[in-house]
């Protein structure tokens, strides 16, 4: 998602001149596609993410669409005060793009992992929230919405070559993707968890959707969605509170569903083991065959 | 409401750039300077300067924080002639900067200016706008300090020194000018004379009283905080209308 991130970012500014890119001293291997090509508009700003904010805030402003990036933990919790005070309080169209959000960042450890980054942006009104399940989503997702009003925190993985089965790279604002019919069961998935919970609900026989819009809340149609499952099982990268799996118990309990919800996501805080994503993954019960589990054991 | 303290000490800053300085035909002409008043909780003074520049009304001035006002303690963008609201310390220089940044993109010649107080300079956010101002030679960035000592709970030198603060601001590449805050003609002059095309940004280090004016109020630390009663502001006015 990162390449096609700087890709479409980098088309993108051929066609808009207020196209600006900033970057928290991070990117290296991945932003020269921009970089390289419009110099004139790429700030490496330094390890200063609060002020890459307030940089970003004073620039659009003046009229400018820009971008800022970093890893997911520090673009969105290092300068959120900014965030909040700056482009959602004033709403101003300044993008926030958090790569390697969840456990993307394996061996660098928590302080890279970035398990309440949806949860915390999910509180601002006015900011949407964008988590693409892949490559090809998350392109779509920034052609889609590069000039949507207000601001937007997109939340992407590293990983360049996986697919969802049946997604297709479909995205549209607001909307949920369901990758795979099925009865009784949904798996509800999110970001970069979607492959293993797509090819869980393909073994399972369980339907899969794709939330990749979090704020404002696909509510409405999530609901729709849902009410004919008797179970659903949220799947995602973060913390247990806040983000999807939170979301779709504000749906459910909101509408007043009957289906049982499940979720599947962190709720340990970090130990100090250093590991593959994979580790991580299997460890907090989010790995393909823990879903498969999870979902197979005795109600 | 408090703040009066702090609200007098910028009094004279913000009659030099209202008056004198700022190029703001109208509050949303796009090519105005921009002001950012990065110490927001002295709102009430802006509120004076931009009702004697005519963009405020006395009824304006009257709902000053009522029920449902535009005129809040703090600065908020959705009045007229407030270009970003502000009230949490150590964000202004850096939105000023972007200010900055993205009219030497454009290539206008409007400038940039922000208002800060000195125990503002505790917040670390700031120091990294100020490095990225003077790296980038944002010529166009003019920040006034209004260095009157004081803070929530103390004076700033028992608080967390800042001495020496134009040191400090030098050092970082800064042009720096010592002028005094309660000045309107030496304020003017230093601003009118800096290099806005070219070289480092700007800090005017305004040396002023906290409560300036009113003699029972003048470097107080509780008039961070109370409010005036009827006597108090009869008072306080009496003395500044004698010392104007």
């Amino acid at each position: 998602m990162r390449a096609a991130f700087v890709q479409t970012l980098a088309e993108l500014a051929s066609r808009d001149e207020r196209i600006v890119l900033l970057t928290g001293d991070l990117g290296f291997m991945a932003l020269e596609p921009f970089s390289e090509r419009y110099p004139n508009r790429f700030y490496n700003v330094g390890v200063a993410e609060q002020n890459m904010i307030g940089l970003a805030t004073g620039l659009a402003e003046s009229g400018f669409i820009p971008y800022v990036y970093s890893i997911a933990t520090f673009a969105s919790l290092r300068g959120y005060e900014f965030i909040r005070n700056g482009p959602v309080a004033h709403a101003l169209p300044v993008r926030i793009v958090g790569v390697g959000g969840g456990f993307e960042y394996g061996p660098a450890g928590a302080t890279h992992h970035g398990l309440e980054d949806v949860g915390v942006m999910r509180l601002q009104p006015g900011l949407t929230v964008i988590a693409p399940a892949d490559y090809r989503q998350a392109a779509n997702a920034f052609f889609e919405t590069w000039d949507t009003h207000g601001p937007i925190y997109y939340r992407i993985g590293k990983d360049d070559r996986t697919e969802v089965p049946g997604l297709d790279g479909r995205f549209a604002l607001g909307r949920n993707e369901l990758v795979r019919a099925g009865r009784r069961l949904a798996l509800v998935s999110m970001g970069s968890m979607s492959a293993a919970a797509a090819a869980a609900a393909e073994e399972l026989d369980a339907a899969a959707i794709v939330v990749s819009t979090l704020n404002p809340s696909p509510a409405d149609e999530l609901a729709r969605e849902l009410a004919p499952f008797e179970r659903v099982i949220t799947v995602e990268a973060h913390y247990v509170n806040g983000g999807l799996g939170s979301l779709v118990a504000e749906v459910i309990a909101e509408r007043g569903l009957s289906c049982k919800l499940e979720r599947c996501a962190v709720r340990e805080p970090a130990d100090g083991r250093s590991g593959s994503p994979d580790y991580y993954l299997s460890r907090h019960g989010l790995s393909k065959d823990a879903i498969i589990a999870r979902a197979s054991a005795p109600q | 409401m408090g703040h009066i303290g702090s609200a007098l000490s910028i009094a004279e800053i913000l009659a030099a750039l209202y008056g004198r300085i700022l190029h703001v035909p109208t509050p949303t002409d796009p090519e105005r300077d921009r002001f950012i008043l990065s110490k927001g909780h002295a709102a009430l003074a802006l509120y004076a300067a931009l009702h004697l520049r005519g963009f405020l009304t006395q009824n304006d001035l009257d709902s000053y924080c009522g029920e449902g006002s535009l005129l809040g303690v703090h600065p908020e963008r959705a009045l007229s002639g407030i270009d970003i609201s502000t009230g949490s310390l150590g964000q202004g220089l850096s939105v000023g900067a972007g200010m900055a940044l993205g009219a030497r993109m454009k290539a206008a010649r409007r400038g940039v200016f922000v208002l800060m107080s000195d125990a503002e300079c505790n917040e670390g956010s700031l120091w990294e706008a100020a490095l990225f101002a003077a790296h980038h030679r944002l010529s166009n960035l003019v920040a006034i300090l209004d260095v009157n000592g004081q803070q929530a709970l103390g004076y700033t030198e028992d608080v967390l020194s800042l001495s020496p603060l134009s040191e400090k601001w030098r050092a970082l590449g800064w042009d720096v000018h010592e002028v005094d805050g309660h000045s309107v003609d030496e304020i003017t002059s230093a601003a009118l004379h800096l290099d806005v095309d070219e070289g480092p940004p700007h800090v005017l280090v305004a040396r002023t009283t906290f409560g300036n004016g009113v003699s029972f109020m003048e470097n107080q630390i509780r008039w961070h905080y109370l409010p005036m009663s009827d006597d108090e502001y009869t008072k306080a006015l009496s003395e500044i209308e004698d010392g104007s």
